[in-house]
């Protein structure tokens, strides 16, 4: 058998082979959450190994969400993260325009500082910011943790935001200030209504950063339980050995699925955004 | 120029500056000051109870730093989140390498296949980081009714496999680490082996090049670049993390991680000075790593050329 031959018939093999490790790998575990998630905590100390249920109960999730606050978190979570996105979206929108379009004083140094921000490590900001927090007494306070978190977002979506504004047509901006907009106008009612994919996608990218957030989280909110969001929740009630298993599973799918779908539906409407724009020419 | 035209350039630098300005002064205020206040507490005896009486002059000292590296445990928990960090990248990029060639070409049920492999990446850490508790768990996690003998994977510093003595729960993390962040590796080179030019491979598959021959010679010099970069995102982003190691294994069986003791210091010890000093070492190492592989890579590139 020549080397090619023989080259294809193994890579004929691994390549399937890869393929379904890799799926089971990514997709067993989250089936697995979700298969523990609706069953009772006897079944699982009693029959480990099982895989399906034997009796489905939702009884998990009314616990989650009821008696341990889960709905309360998922609040908490839901307003930091519209919060972040909504603030997010309204300081880098003006600041990607510029970079894309003004030139201005220090434009260059701009992306230097935004480079830095991105790779900068949270742990070394983690410590000044909570001892502010602390002197202020803004700790445990929602607020306060939306204001660092935009200050983490905002470098990626004024980063996101630019490159697709570069690619708006400046003949149509053009037109837009002969017709007598001013820069605010042009933005406004020209470039945004043509940028709607790419601000879509900015901010769902924003949201799944504030959702997931554990570190300022921990730091800031613990102390206060009606103000944990659900990442929080789920990694300080898992901390201790009264709540069962099964209840803390429903916790992380309740944790999990919000980001998943949302991850989701943000990959099929960008490239739907973008086909859209290409048939047009 | 004329006057009108200056005046226009005027007006636009000025808007410029205005419309840049709040995302200016945001990460002035949460990044650029903090930063700088990190650096001068760490200079500082500064505590919970204290710090309003610890002024931003005088009383700097650089005991921090020697209590913080002359403390028992801090070198080889550096050499821990070396280990670590090393292991993790290039196990995550490896992988991510195998999943987007696998993945290259068409069949069926390949989205389904593409949006599993994003999951881990996607889903939060915490979720994430609790059911690898769960299933690795030594009374009823899944994974240990598969195995002859229960293994504390998270809670167990060092065991024998084949007659080796290895770290065990450093492994586990470890491969929490390439299982999580593999999917960034996978869609950085999908997009990337999606834009090669196919002209290449056909010339060298017409020229009799075997599949092997292909990928070495023709694919990835394509993609150095690429690994490259990924491998200095990932060993950044990584160095520092602290989320994925302290809510697998608080830091305890051989995995902590200097950015753990960062956290334990501000918390457990309420040392703000001490944790300021920790941090700013393991941002200062960082860098170091960073500009040795710069110089290394940028002179490997020069050579090639």
């Amino acid at each position: 058998m020549s080397r090619d031959r023989f080259e294809r018939a193994v890579l004929a093999v691994l390549r399937p082979v890869t393929i379904a490790v890799l799926f089971a790998v990514t997709a067993f575990p989250f089936l697995y959450m979700v298969m523990l998630s609706v069953r009772d905590i006897q079944e699982l100390i009693l029959d480990p190994g099982s895989l399906l249920p034997r009796r489905l109960t939702l009884a998990p999730y009314a616990d989650v969400l009821g008696r341990q606050g889960f709905l309360t978190f998922m609040r908490n979570s839901a307003i930091v993260a519209v919060a972040t996105v909504a603030a997010t979206l309204l300081i880098s929108i003006p600041g990607a325009y510029a970079v894309a379009r003004l030139r201005f004083f220090g434009r260059r140094q701009v992306h230097f500082l935004f480079l830095a921000v991105y790779l900068f490590p949270a742990i070394v900001l983690a410590i000044p910011l909570f001892v502010l927090f602390t002197m202020l007494g803004l700790r445990g306070s929602l607020p306060g943790l939306v204001l660092v978190y935009i200050a983490q977002t905002v470098p990626v979506s004024v980063y996101m935001l630019r490159n697709y504004f570069e690619s708006v047509p400046r003949g149509v901006e053009e037109a837009a200030a002969i017709d007598g907009c001013g820069t605010l106008g042009t933005i406004w009612r020209v470039t945004l209504p043509l940028s709607a994919p790419a601000l879509m996608a900015t901010g769902l990218y924003t949201f799944m950063i504030a959702w997931n957030e554990f570190l300022f989280a921990l730091l800031f909110l613990v102390e206060r339980r009606e103000s944990w969001t659900v990442s929080l929740g789920l990694s300080q009630l898992a901390g201790g050995i009264e709540i069962p298993t099964t209840v803390l599973m429903a916790g992380s799918v309740v944790l999990t699925l919000p980001i998943v779908l949302v991850f989701f539906a943000s990959e099929r409407l960008l490239t739907e955004g973008l086909t859209a724009g290409a048939e047009k020419g | 120029m004329t006057t009108r035209e200056r005046t226009l350039r005027r007006q636009e630098g000025r808007a410029g500056l205005l419309l840049i300005s709040p995302t200016l002064v945001i990460t002035l205020v949460v990044v650029v000051v903090p930063l700088l206040w990190a650096i001068m507490l760490a200079f500082q005896d500064a505590r919970l109870i204290n710090i309003r009486q610890t002024g931003l002059l005088g009383n700097y000292t650089l005991e921090n730093f020697t209590y913080v590296l002359a403390e028992p445990g801090f070198w080889s928990s550096l050499v821990t989140t070396l280990v670590y960090t090393v292991a993790g990248t290039a196990l995550s990029i490896a992988i991510g390498l195998a999943a987007a060639l696998a993945l290259r070409r068409r069949f069926a049920g390949r989205t389904l296949v593409r949006a599993a492999f994003l999951i881990p990446y996607v889903a939060p850490v915490v979720a994430a980081a609790f059911l690898w508790e769960v299933m690795l768990n030594p009374q009823y996690g899944i994974v240990n009714t598969w195995l002859g003998e229960p293994i504390a994977f998270l809670s167990q510093s060092t065991g024998t496999f084949l007659g080796v003595q290895v770290p065990v729960a450093l492994l586990t993390v470890i491969a929490f680490e390439a299982w999580r962040y593999f999917p960034f590796a996978f869609l950085f080179l999908t997009a990337r082996l999606h834009s090669l030019p196919a002209d290449l491979e056909e010339a060298a598959l017409i020229d009799g090049a075997t599949p092997t021959q292909r990928f070495r010679h023709v694919i990835l010099p394509q993609l150095w670049r690429i690994i490259a970069l990924l491998s200095v995102l990932r060993f950044v982003f990584t160095f520092t993390k602290f989320d994925d190691v302290y809510l697998l294994t608080g830091g305890g069986a051989g995995t902590e991680v200097v950015s753990v003791r960062v956290y334990d210091l501000l918390t457990s010890r309420n040392d703000i000075g001490a944790s300021a000093a920790q941090a700013l070492v393991l941002a200062v190492v960082l860098m170091v790593f960073l500009v040795i592989y710069l110089r290394f890579f940028s002179g490997a590139e020069e050579e090639r050329e």
